[in-house]
């Protein structure tokens, strides 16, 4: 305890606001309550909707296998908190510790937590986002309207993007039977993410799975009928695809808007902190009372160069609120680096997708495991001569091992023999990144920092 | 009762599938589908399956539903 009992006065009886009450606000929350922090508590949150799941909005609730309104999280325990939802908050004045909220309300706070998150990317053009049949799928709202469609037996669903989540929904898609196009501007589905090698498996699934996969192309218009109903899609290529409904898979953008002019280091990449979660204004100087977690958050880690990681992953919003409740309540000596060792999951077209570490970063791979041809197998990225990620297909028990690779910084092709190694994999390849500069449906990783070594920089000004 | 499995953390050991099916499924060799929500009827089943699970991934409520989030409410 420090000398004048202004961490005691705050567990006790401090005010905490929590920005965002979704996984990561309401993780925070729980933890905040654990730690015992017995002060007043209030979440906010723009959807009308008690923290809820995503992930399953693009799997089981497509398939019909939930419904959307029924992906609740479960709490771990009461919070006794006052809820504000459905209410945006609108701005953030740092000097006298307030949250501006849409409603005119003003809510104080000692210690403020914003766990915002992202949204979806809409289709640039609007009159044609607004035709009828067109969705983004990010909110449980999304999720039921477009499910209610898919429910219609529409003739054909057109998917622009072929990242996970529009990977996901084309798979689920094929399997209630529904006709699909997928159109991605890479040269492979999930090639963002893992690069071009594994791209090539997850193209031949999807056609194998009979989704009619185009890839670089991009979609120069979509086209409604006389009522206001999407028709078709037009391509790059020239084709044409009739469809009666489109989702728009094209990545997310952070929530970070309604921060402009509040004076904390918040923009399009998201909210920089340091490793303790804590955010930095725009002088870079670590503010003491505002956190941040989540999708919404950057922050630099060790195990990649201190780098600042925007990671649109869930296992990152849970840890990542546990440690920003933590230090919230701690003294200086005893906050806690965030250091969670990046992880994902995907199913798609029956296979079990999941990665450590960030393969984005590796510019080599090295099938380790298994074979490509079988689908089923480990993929090993290296940078510089390091493992710096691991992504499996249906090898997922494999992981545990690749990531204490990562941890330890283990060299790169890996020394050991490999069990059930197949011919062929043998050396690393290229891992066939697409040029960083060329957008393709949005990365869930961003790289938005520099590492020490990396003198590119730019300064934007932003008008 | 509300549940989540940390996928992550998942292993794919079926042990869940097993002990409670209507929530758990295997779809495709390894990956898990549950149903968010499960009857209260398979509360016993649940909660068996929680306790099964060797990586501890399955997350269930553990109040019972909150009546205090409501919208707007101050
Ligand atoms: C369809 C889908 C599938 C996914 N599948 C996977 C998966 O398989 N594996 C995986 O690891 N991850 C997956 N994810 C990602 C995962 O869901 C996110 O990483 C996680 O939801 C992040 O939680 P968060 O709390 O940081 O942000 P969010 O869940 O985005 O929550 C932020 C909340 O803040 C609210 N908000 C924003 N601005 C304001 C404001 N100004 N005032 C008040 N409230 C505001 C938002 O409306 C939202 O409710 C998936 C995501 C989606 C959408
Ligand atoms: S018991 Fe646990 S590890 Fe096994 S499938 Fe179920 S959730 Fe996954």
């Amino acid at each position: 305890m420090n000398g004048d009992g202004a961490l005691d006065r705050l567990r006790r009886e401090g005010r905490i606001v929590v920005v965002g009450a979704s996984l990561a606000g309401l993780r925070a929350a729980e933890t905040l309550r654990e730690k015992g922090f017995t002060g007043s508590l209030t979440m906010i949150g723009d959807e009308p909707h008690e923290p809820y799941d995503r992930p399953p909005l693009s799997k089981q609730v497509l398939l019909g296998a939930a419904t959307a309104d029924g992906t609740a999280l479960p709490r771990r325990r009461a919070l006794d908190a006052t809820w504000r939802l459905g209410v945006r908050a609108t701005g953030l004045d740092m000097a006298a510790r307030r949250v501006r909220l849409a409603d005119g309300d003003e809510v104080p706070y000692d210690r403020l937590l914003i766990a915002t998150g992202v949204r979806a990317r809409p289709w640039p053009r609007e009159e044609e986002a607004g035709l009828d049949g067109v969705f983004v799928l990010r909110t449980l709202d999304d999720a039921a309207a477009l499910g209610r469609r898919l429910a219609e037996g529409p003739r054909r669903v057109f998917v622009i993007g072929a990242g996970f989540t529009g990977s996901e929904i084309a798979s689920a898609c094929r399997e209630r039977g529904l006709a699909v196009t997928v159109a991605e501007r890479g040269a492979a589905p999930l090639v963002g993410a893992l690069g071009g090698v594994v791209g090539a498996v997850a193209a031949e699934l999807q056609r194998e799975h009979g989704v009619d996969l185009r890839c670089g192309v991009m979609v120069t218009a979509l086209e409604g009928d006389a009522s206001g109903r999407v028709r078709a899609a037009h391509l790059s290529d020239g084709s044409t695809v009739e469809t009666d409904v489109v989702v728009v898979s094209l990545g997310a953008t952070r929530n970070t808007e309604w921060l402009a002019g509040s004076g904390l280091g918040a923009g399009p990449r998201g909210i920089a902190c340091d490793a303790g979660c804590r955010a930095f204004d725009i002088r870079g100087i670590v503010t003491d009372d505002i956190y941040v977690a989540g999708d919404v958050a950057r922050s630099p880690h060790p195990l990649f160069g201190y780098q600042f990681l925007s990671l649109e992953h869930w296992g990152n919003a849970v840890c990542q609120a546990e440690i920003a409740a933590h230090n919230m309540l701690s003294e200086s000596a005893d906050r806690l680096p965030h250091m969670w060792v990046p992880a994902f999951w995907s199913a798609q077209f029956g296979v079990n997708i999941k990665s450590v570490g960030v393969p984005s970063m590796g510019t080599e791979i090295l099938v380790s495991q298994g074979s490509l041809m079988d689908r089923r197998f480990v993929g090993v990225y290296g940078y510089q001569g390091r493992v710096i990620g691991a992504v499996a297909f249906d090898h997922a028990r494999w992981l545990p091992f690749y990531q204490e690779l990562i941890e330890t910084t283990a060299p790169f092709p890996p020394a050991f023999p490999m069990v059930g190694r197949s011919p062929g994999g043998q050396r690393p390849v290229d891992a066939d990144f697409p040029d960083p500069s060329v957008p393709t449906h949005g990365p869930t990783v961003t790289l938005s920092g520099y590492s020490p070594a990396d003198r590119r920089m730019t300064f934007t000004p932003a008008h | 009762m509300r549940l989540v499995v940390d996928l992550n953390r998942c292993q794919g050991y079926a042990q869940c599938a097993f002990l409670a099916p209507d929530v758990f499924a295997m779809h495709g060799e390894e990956a898990l589908l549950y149903r968010p929500e499960a009857d209260e009827a398979q509360r016993g089943r649940l909660a068996q399956a929680a306790a099964a699970c060797p990586v501890q991934a399955i997350v269930v409520d553990a109040v019972d539903a909150p009546a205090e989030a409501a919208s707007g409410e101050r």
